[in-house]
């Protein structure tokens, strides 16, 4: 049996001792005086009973999938040919790897070669037999599981209490797998970054000038060695993000203060939705948008008026972005404008100014930490904004100001180093993770800073 | 407000700067300037709400403008002469076909493109030539034996006589004739076609040998490298699995983790540890997880490449704090009374969530999952480092075959060079983001019907 088919199997049996367990619980109170007399509803019976045959039998299935490769290799090992096994155990899972493949449909009849076919057999063998000894073993765990619960039902039986517990315990886990989450994050970058900041010098990576991960395939080759410099993307990012910023932050903010401030309450409730739309947009529509688009339009118009524009100028991925996280300032800046307290505008009124020297002179200081924080929120997006930049924006790593030329971004790098064929111990692809950590690192204290922000001004209003 | 505010006072006396004192004399002489910097800071406003929905106006314009075309196919009405000889099938294999002998697949290799090209031959018989006769079979679609091999196929008794159907043209002159471009003045069209096939295309045209219809090539097929032959059902298929794995992971892990910190988690460091995680989770860039997706799921646990399912696994983790906190405000929204009536029933501190609070916050719970659910649709990011960007011709036929996503195709088609792909993407994205309009009104209509204000 297959491990799905053993995994319904399971189910199944835990189905019918649920209904066995619930059926046995009625006897008992029928037996004692009616359903008054029983400690737990039949129902908290049915459900132990059902969870004492589906949980042992799990754990059994999970701990089985863990070891059997293991066990299965370390039984097979001395099929290996001496031949291939003198050279070395890179040359054994090599060779082991090529038996997996040929024994992956279940037939190894056909293979040539007397020492791979041997070894393809003995897998196969191998594998029958364990999994039938494993479907034997879940199926009497389960069915011991679901008789020793049911044998233990009786009228004072704390059924609920057991259940509730493993509800309990399923609702916690759930909880923490936001720490595992972070955790897999932090643990699988952070491993890989250090196995290239073996390769490449850590100084070197951050303080570089130049970027061209082509390393050489083979040792003889000659050339391209490849530099990890990686300041060109730093700027490029940055380049890009101050662009979007530039243009989020003046247009978000205006929108939040009139929205807030003077429109009416049919102006609001139309425009605020239309303005989320464009949170909403998936952002390959905008890098879509912005590569044959904005980016042309704005080329068109540079040799218009006599300018060189590059074809994907940092100007028009930045632009689209900034387009993209208007929403976002504004929503969050709205929030913080309207939780400023009218007390406050009232007192700015009853000294004679008038309503937008109230704004500027009151709203805006008073919720500047909030939108601080929502302008740090919306840059931590800019940064990590991938789909728009490797749409929109170049490969060529430049170190250069210019909004007009091409430059590229963290995120487009690793979207290059990491799709296509790869290799996966490269220094070209686990620069990727270095990227990634670097990333991480950046837009996790971007967003830590503007949650303390955001909250600290929270709690001073409330 | 503003209005008392911004004009003076009406029926006030004309009053003198003589009788003025010195301050008022001031605010008067300020006033003028001060209105029109009231007038302009909400002029500001304004243009900035304009020009956002602006740039969303025109977005949506451009796309639509460019899309529309790809949902049309143009077809040329063409007499197909079907020599055996020149189908390479035997009189043998007809009778066959034709008593019910021999399965109608016997004959799905035969050479039906050399039938189209003989019937190209005959509809212009003055071209001569290698090179002409090579741009003429070029009008049709390399597609089109396909629908020829499907009718013979329904019907094996037009074998050895003359059909005349209808085959899809090439994409180039398709959009010329979608355009109602003048043919007969080829200096003025935008096309890579030369001057002669345009002329064979007027041709075409004049005799009423062409006809748009509606292009279900596009809902049929996966992808291809010919532009008229690419559809985007394999990677509608593919973000359908894709979603279905989110939802049936991040669904139940969300509900039960903000069941757990809304009705039972103790103010402890482990509950402000997972809240704080939590909440960083939602603003971590969408490429991480892809990372963690490549490092954890695909290098160390082995699952295959380019699958739906670590697609799935991937999204559900970047859709979980979505879900998670809008469940905890559905969760919180539900009045205090509801759990106090129910515990004074003697319901247990589980019965209580279970029969009382989740059903009455289901629908804004369901509402914060469709919008989560939304967000996983239209994410490519992440994808593409779990290898989500193959070149999908099949249909993926499960959650562990190879398979692409609606975003990823279109990513991809927007590399392509040929110009029919940008109809084909702005079409995708029409098709992407009517899903996504169709679910944030689920969502809306969800709140709107059940949602309940205490």
């Amino acid at each position: 049996m297959s491990t799905s088919q053993l995994l319904i199997i399971a189910l199944v049996l835990a189905a019918l001792a649920f209904f066995a367990g619930r059926a046995r619980a009625w006897a008992v109170a029928g037996e004692s005086g009616g359903i008054r007399s029983l400690h737990s509803l039949p129902i908290h019976h049915g459900a132990m009973v059902a969870l004492w045959c589906l949980l042992p039998a799990l754990v059994v299935i999970v701990g089985w999938k863990l070891i059997e490769p293991a066990y299965i290799s370390a039984v097979v090992a001395d099929t290996v040919p001496a031949e291939v096994s003198a050279k070395g155990r890179q040359n054994v899972s090599l060779y082991r790897n090529e038996v997996e493949n040929l024994a992956a449909d279940g037939d190894v009849s056909d293979v040539t070669d007397e020492g791979k076919r041997l070894l393809g057999e003995r897998l196969i063998a191998q594998r029958s037999s364990s999994r039938i000894a494993l479907s034997l073993l879940v199926i009497a765990i389960a069915l011991g599981g679901a008789a020793f619960a049911y044998r233990k039902i009786a009228v004072p039986m704390r059924a609920r209490h057991s259940v509730e517990g493993a509800v309990r315990f399923l609702l916690v886990s759930s909880a923490s797998i936001a720490i595992l989450t972070t955790l897999g994050i932090v643990l699988s970058v952070l491993f890989e970054s250090m196995r290239f900041f073996q390769q490449v010098n850590f100084v070197e990576f951050v303080t570089g000038t130049s970027w061209s991960p082509q390393t050489a395939i083979r040792a003889d080759q000659i050339g391209s060695s490849g530099s990890f410099g990686a300041i060109p993307l730093f700027t490029g990012t940055l380049l890009i993000s101050a662009i979007a910023l530039l243009v989020a932050v003046p247009f978000g903010l205006m929108s939040a203060i009139y929205l807030a401030e003077y429109a009416s309450p049919r102006v609001r409730n139309i425009a605020k939705p239309l303005l989320e739309i464009l949170a909403g947009i998936p952002t390959v529509v905008y890098g879509f948008f912005a590569a044959l688009t904005v980016a042309p339009a704005m080329r068109d118009f540079g040799q218009m008026i006599g300018l060189s524009v590059s074809s994907e100028s940092a100007l028009a991925a930045g632009m689209v972005m900034g387009i993209m996280i208007i929403p976002f300032v504004s929503s969050l800046s709205d929030d913080v404008i309207t939780a400023v307290p009218q007390a406050m505008r009232d007192g700015s009124y009853a000294l004679g100014s008038t309503q937008s020297e109230t704004v500027r002179k009151v709203v805006i200081p008073a919720a500047l930490p909030g939108i601080v924080g929502g302008v740090l929120l919306a840059a931590s997006r800019a940064i990590g904004e991938t789909m728009i930049v490797v749409m929109a924006a170049g490969l060529a790593a430049n170190l250069t100001a210019n909004p007009l030329e091409a430059v590229t971004t963290v995120t487009v790098q690793i979207v290059t180093l990491l799709t296509g064929d790869q290799e996966f111990d490269s220094a070209k692809t686990l620069a990727a993770f270095a990227l990634g950590l670097m990333l991480f690192v950046v837009t996790l204290v971007l967003n830590v800073v503007a949650l303390y922000v955001v909250r600290r001004y929270r709690e001073q209003y409330e | 407000m503003s209005d008392q505010l911004s004009q003076p006072a009406k029926g006030a006396p004309e009053r003198t700067a003589s009788d003025m004192s010195p301050t008022t004399r001031q605010v008067t002489a300020g006033l003028a300037r001060r209105y029109a910097a009231e007038k302009r800071f909400r002029l500001y406003g304004m243009f900035a709400i304009a020009a956002s929905l602006a740039f969303l106006a025109l977005l949506l314009i451009s796309i639509v403008s460019k899309g529309l075309p790809a949902f049309t196919q143009t077809y040329m009405q063409l007499d197909v002469p079907l020599e055996l000889e020149t189908l390479g099938i035997d009189q043998q294999t007809v009778d066959g076909l034709l008593d019910g002998s021999i399965s109608t697949q016997a004959i799905r290799r035969a050479n039906f493109n050399g039938a189209i090209r003989q019937g190209m031959r005959e509809r212009f018989p003055e071209v001569e030539g290698r090179s002409a006769t090579r741009a003429l079979y070029k009008l049709v679609s390399s597609g089109a034996e396909f629908d020829l091999a499907a009718r013979v196929m329904d019907d094996p008794s037009v074998l050895g006589n003359r059909l005349t159907l209808w085959l899809p043209s090439d994409d180039e002159i398709g959009a010329l004739v979608k355009q109602r471009a003048d043919l007969s003045a080829p200096d003025t069209l935008v096309t890579r076609l030369d001057d002669q096939a345009i002329a064979w295309g007027a041709e075409l045209k004049d005799a009423g040998d062409f006809d748009v219809r509606f292009n279900t090539t596009f809902f049929k097929n996966g992808d291809s490298r010919e532009p008229e032959l690419a559809g985007i059902r394999a990677a509608l298929v593919g973000s359908a699995y894709t979603l279905l794995i989110t939802f049936v992971l991040s669904f139940p892990i969300a509900v039960a983790a903000a069941i757990y910190l809304e009705e039972f988690a103790p103010k402890n460091r482990w509950t402000d540890l997972v809240e704080v995680n939590i909440n960083n989770l939602a603003a971590v860039p969408s490429i991480v997880f892809g990372l963690l997706g490549l490092a954890v799921f695909i290098n160390f646990f082995h699952l295959p490449r380019s699958a739906p399912v670590v697609g799935g696994i991937v999204l559900s983790l970047m859709t979980l704090p979505t879900i998670i906190i809008s469940s905890r405000a559905a969760l919180k929204s539900v009045p205090p009374s509801i759990r106090e009536a129910a515990r004074g029933l003697g319901a247990s501190d589980l019965q209580v969530v279970f029969h009382h609070v989740l059903p009455l916050a289901m629908p804004g719970i369901l509402t914060g999952t469709i919008i989560g659910l939304a967000q996983a649709l239209g994410e490519t990011a992440p994808l593409l480092m779990i290898g989500m960007v193959a070149f999908i011709v099949d249909i993926p036929q499960g959650v562990t075959d190879s398979a692409t996503v609606l975003p990823v195709q279109v990513y991809l088609w927007a590399d392509s060079p040929e110009r029919a792909f940008t109809e084909k993407t702005s079409a995708a994205i029409m098709v992407l983001l009517a899903f996504l309009i169709a679910m944030n009104a689920l969502a809306v209509m969800l709140r709107k019907r059940f949602e309940r204000r205490w």
